[in-house]
């Protein structure tokens, strides 16, 4: 059982910041971590890796600094996003050659378990540059789990991925998991990580947005003000009638978007209550569409919460 | 030292198209060996020209460059170095095996066609065979950890290397006497001048001078990128 301590980090490169004063514990289970690109997901992921040190604050596995400190690659597994490899190896010589540089008294018998684990037994004899990407990705784990690590960081690894990989990949995330290790993963799609993390870390702009498992996530994102775009057959009228219920805040007639903006507060009871006013005041609805769907909207408010 | 890198460095240096790039200079050069002897114009004056210009002014630092560099830069530039960095190995170690993989490059492709060239030429004629391939080979040594510190540090080291090579060891080397005495070209001369019958190879730097030189560019230079490679950061996509 191991845990990755970060300890009020910042990282930033000349003026940039990628990660704002983040403090972060993540111990043995699956933990997410969820954010848009850029947000400073891989950043985060470096520093608990090592490979990167931050400019304040602290990063420790189990008390130990991880910058500097070769020795945490015993107990740490690194998936990194990057595709390359040493293409011209086979599977097999590659998982072999990562056992052998941990030196484990097996490297064989190591780095046949680790690829019996991610089921790529069956092409280890041919070379990397002839894999699809989700075989890469699962030879990558195979490397990264051959010295049986506590801790296994993933970077992106559904990128790219069909949904038949993706869901072997998830099944093996899980197991990993329940099997008591250390597991973080980042991804910039919600369902992805809620499928598979007990525990979810957002991180936006660099900032710790959001913390908890994934119905405290799910429920930060539903909770918000949503803004929908209705058009109708009388959208004065709609509008008299939804400003009239507590579940919207504001309601705006938009003349050149010939169209009604409307911003519900209490989401469960604003979708209810559409189609019911529509039909008690004999409107049409023509079109209702949520209006900041994007992520990167949900992820603003969260940040600014 | 480490075998796996060793193994790995070794595949990714000789295993490729690039070996091919490594086997092209050395093979003019013993070309250009062969063709002077057939035509009867090989002696030990055309050899010390030959060795001195173009083995250990062109072949050695060329091949310096290509191999110092080519034994750890690109593994940097695609990222495929982290499995080697995410391992409890001592970045030291790890750049001292790729240096001794460097070396045996060296010795390969740059070093023997030297010696081959030299006795091809002039037999071993006031030792000139034997004391090109001896200064090839410290010289090159000491190319392959400069230009493999170059390329821990620096994403250009190739460039950075050649403007090294041309602009400071051939141009203003050539024109300023005092450069010359900062250049690994002429610390290499100084070795084999002294190794061949005297007054053959005149050298510019004094044997006391370039032994030293020589000893404390290539292990500063192999500790600073033990150092450098335990600092790297690699950049993530975001």
């Amino acid at each position: 059982m191991s845990t990755i301590q970060i300890d009020r980090v910042s990282r930033w490169y000349g003026n940039v910041v990628a990660v704002n004063d983040v403090s972060m514990t993540v111990g043995p289970g699956v933990t997410g971590l969820l954010g848009p690109n850029g947000a400073g997901k891989s950043t985060l992921i470096h520093l608990m890796a090592g490979f990167l040190p931050a400019s304040s604050g602290s990063v420790t596995l189990d008390g130990a600094a991880v910058w500097h400190n070769e020795g945490v690659y015993r107990r740490i597994g690194l998936v990194p996003e990057r595709e390359a490899m040493y293409d011209f190896m086979t599977g097999w010589q590659f998982t072999l050659a990562n056992a052998t540089l941990h030196g484990l008294p097996d490297p064989g018998a190591a780095a046949t378990r680790a690829l019996d684990t991610v089921e790529m037994a069956f092409a280890k004899d041919r070379r990397l540059e002839t894999y699809s990407k989700g075989m890469k990705q699962r030879v990558k784990m195979a490397a990264a789990l051959v010295h049986d690590p506590a801790v296994l960081l993933l970077d992106e690894p559904f990128n790219g991925m069909d949904p038949r990989q993706r869901l072997q990949l998830m099944a093996l995330i899980r197991r990993m998991g329940a099997d008591g290790r250390t597991v973080l993963f980042s991804s910039h799609i919600l369902e992805e990580v809620e499928q598979v993390a007990s525990h979810i870390e957002v991180v936006v702009a660099g900032r710790h947005a959001a913390s908890g498992d994934f119905r405290a996530i799910r429920r930060l994102m539903i909770d918000r003000p949503h803004m929908f775009l209705i058009r109708s057959s009388d959208d004065r009228e709609l509008a008299a009638a939804l400003i009239a219920d507590g579940s919207t805040a504001a309601v705006e007639l938009d003349a050149r978007e010939r169209a009604l903006r409307v911003q519900a507060v209490d989401f469960q009871r604003f979708v209810a209550l559409l189609p019911r006013l529509a039909r008690e005041h004999g409107l049409r609805l023509y079109e209702v569409s949520p209006s900041d769907e994007s992520l990167e909207s949900v992820f603003s408010y969260l940040v600014a919460t | 030292m480490n075998a796996t890198v060793a193994a790995i460095t070794w595949r990714a240096m000789v295993g490729r198209r690039r070996a091919l790039l490594l086997l092209a200079l050395p093979f003019v050069l013993l070309a250009f060996a062969a063709t002077l002897r057939l035509a009867g114009v090989a002696d030990a004056g055309s050899a010390r020209i030959v060795l001195g210009a173009f083995a250990l002014g062109t072949l050695v630092p060329l091949l310096g460059l290509i191999i110092g560099t080519g034994v750890i830069g690109p593994e940097i530039d695609d990222g495929s170095i982290v499995y080697l960095l995410s391992k409890p190995v001592s970045r030291l170690s790890i750049v001292l095996t790729k240096l001794a993989v460097a070396t045996a490059c060296i010795v390969l492709f740059a070093v023997l066609p030297t010696l081959l060239a030299g006795l091809l030429m002039a037999g071993n004629d006031r030792g000139l065979a034997v004391g090109y391939a001896a200064g090839g080979l410290v010289g090159g040594v000491a190319y392959c950890a400069l230009f493999l510190l170059l390329g821990v540090i620096s994403r250009h080291a190739v460039v950075i290397g050649l403007l090294y090579a041309l602009l400071w060891e051939t141009l203003i080397g050539g024109y300023v006497p005092g450069a010359r005495t900062l250049s690994v070209q002429q610390w290499a001369v100084s070795l084999t001048s002294s190794l061949v019958d005297e007054g053959t190879v005149h050298a510019d730097v004094r044997l006391a001078a370039a032994v030293p030189l020589l000893v404390v560019v290539t292990v500063g230079a192999t500790v600073l990128a033990g150092q450098r490679l335990r600092s790297l950061t690699l950049a993530g996509e975001d």
